[in-house]
């Protein structure tokens, strides 16, 4: 009998597979082709205090295994999140991950407090956005500013957080220091690298935007990487993500310290890709007669 | 329901220079396709991320067989590997996705389906479920029209060429006025200053324009909001001015859009 099961912050998932945010809506579209509750957990789409309207069209361009995009941090806010989502949600057996987004740190604060009594168990909070001009990536580039968005959040907040850093820093490990240091429960990488493409035959950039987060197998080298170098720099667990298409990548995360990970753009290419993974680990466990899944996490 | 399919190549040949018609044989897709639906189809190579999404332009429920008529839209592209796939090949489908137009309209009303260059495919699946009358207009680039024949069994068909080789010189737009071509509602499909400028017509006839419209898409089924448009209420799901395209549409009142 194997076991599959791994914790987050003494939340316990049934598998180590979730949705990387933004790439999953809050999970309705992906109902009508499997059971949720396959999933360790759902990550929901950023949502903020308000209503955010996004970025203009085009929002997305594909590139070399992999795709750029700036969206914008579309969302209906918290008030539609409480009474459409969240509802939807809690009527699937799997763990609820809001991500939460906001422009100042009040912002990101009234959103933790709202869901301080709703059916979520944990928080991920971006602070690594690399699309919009405020908040977002602003707090994650500069690890003092970090370490306070964290401790602020922390001292509102009734889930355990998460916090979602970015690769857009020279240095990923004191970034992810500072979250720590902020009181952060677990960290979670790699958000999307800015990227660029230019249309050559229009002569201008292929987003309205100009830049973009690049995401795909594209960047998973990176991705792993970083998750090797923080699970050295850290002792709160780490969600890996970035370009995780198979089981064998998922693998590779949590060899390289991940303790759970998350699958995003796969979920376009194949709106079965999350579940394949959940099946794949499964396989992998039994090839390689592995009884528990968590005695891989670090295993390099 | 949606749903994945490895659909089989039944056939596939250039229609016009750069336009395939290919013909798929499903299970389940065809058979639940509306008028004006799309589907997303995945390219083998594993380098291309995204699908592809391309209009059906006939879906036999009976048979199962789909029918897509797309462009090629440059070298090394996806639809450019699509149009390389051979009889007895098979390529991984998902649909069928989006609204489509409403084929139930009364029998004594008059439909205006218009179309421009890759907008004209899936009109043919319309005129064909479509009771009420049909008055067609195709808008092409030069004199290959793709698909005139086929439309020709389900109303008077009026053709605009950009280059004046067939009828009416110029837009559809020039057509439609040039020929006083009356009905009750437009469905349209094709570039958005045509869509713009039927919408325009439609509102100084006081009738309702339907457009489809497109955009760059991730997902396909309305969760990634890469393929939003301007709307001009406040949408109902996203909770702003913002209507996706895969989802709500990617046919709209006119009205309900900004073009």
């Amino acid at each position: 009998m194997i076991s599959t099961k791994v914790s987050i912050a003494g939340v316990e998932l049934k598998n180590p597979v979730v949705t990387a945010s933004g790439t999953f809506g809050s999970g309705e579209e992906f109902s009508e082709f499997y059971d949720l509750g396959e999933l360790g957990a759902v990550v929901t789409k950023g949502v903020a205090n308000v209503p955010w309207p996004g970025n203009p069209v085009p929002r997305i361009a594909e590139t070399a295994s992999g795709m750029l995009n700036a969206i914008g941090l579309q969302n209906p806010g918290i008030d539609v999140m409480c009474e459409r989502d969240l509802p939807f949600l809690a009527g699937y057996d799997t763990k609820v991950i809001v991500n939460v987004c906001g422009r100042t740190e009040e912002d990101y604060c009234e959103v933790v407090r709202r869901l301080a009594d709703e059916k979520v168990d944990l928080l991920e909070i971006n602070v690594s956005c690399p699309n919009v001009k405020e908040g977002g990536i602003a707090f994650g580039q500069n690890p003092k500013a970090l370490q306070q968005i964290t401790e602020k959040v922390k001292s509102v907040a009734k889930q355990p957080v998460i916090m979602k850093l970015s690769p857009n820093v020279t240095d990923i490990t004191e970034m992810a220091r500072a979250a720590e240091a902020g009181g952060a429960d677990a960290v979670s990488l790699i958000n999307t690298l800015t990227g660029m493409k230019i249309d050559i035959h229009r002569r201008t950039f292929a987003l309205a935007n100009r830049t973009g987060g690049l995401s795909g197998p594209a960047i998973k080298p990176v991705a792993v990487r970083m998750v090797y170098q923080v699970a050295h720099a850290v002792s709160i667990p780490i969600i890996g993500m970035g370009g995780i298409a198979s089981a064998e990548d998922a693998v590779e995360f949590m060899m390289a310290g991940a303790s759970a990970v998350a699958v995003g753009t796969a979920n376009f290419a194949d709106p079965y890709a999350a579940l394949k993974i959940v099946r794949g680990i499964e396989d992998f466990m039994k090839e390689e007669n592995i009884e528990d899944i968590r005695s891989i996490i670090g295993a390099v | 329901m949606k749903y994945v399919e490895n659909a089989k190549v039944i056939s596939q040949k250039e229609i016009s220079p750069g336009i395939f018609d290919l013909c798929l044989q499903t299970e389940n897709i065809a058979k639940e396709a509306r008028p004006g639906q799309f589907v997303s189809v995945y390219t083998n190579d594993r380098s291309r991320l995204l699908p592809r999404p391309i209009s059906i332009c006939g879906a036999d429920s009976g048979s199962g067989i789909l029918r897509l008529v797309y462009r090629v839209t440059g070298k090394g592209t996806g639809t450019e590997e699509f149009s390389r796939t051979e009889e007895g090949g098979s390529l991984r489908i998902e649909g069928p996705l989006g609204n489509g137009f409403d084929p139930d309209v009364a029998e004594s009303e008059t439909v205006m389906l218009v179309g421009g260059g890759i907008g004209i495919p899936p009109l043919l699946e319309t005129a064909k479920r479509l009771k009420a009358k049909c008055r067609i207009v195709l808008g092409y680039r030069d004199s290959s029209l793709f698909l005139k024949e086929e439309f020709e069994r389900y109303g008077e068909v009026y053709i605009a060429t950009e280059d004046g080789s067939v009828e009416t010189r110029g837009n559809v737009l020039d057509a439609i006025r040039g020929k006083d071509i009356k009905a009750d509602r437009i469905y349209a499909c094709g570039p958005k200053p045509m869509l713009r400028a039927l919408a325009a017509y439609a509102e100084e006839k006081n009738i309702l324009c339907y457009v489809s419209m497109e955009e760059r898409m991730a997902c396909g089924i309305g969760a990634c909001l890469a393929c939003v448009c301007a709307s001009r209420e406040k949408d109902a799901h996203t909770n702003v001015h913002n209507k996706r395209i895969c989802k709500e549409g990617p046919v709209f009142l006119s009205t309900e859009v900004e073009l």
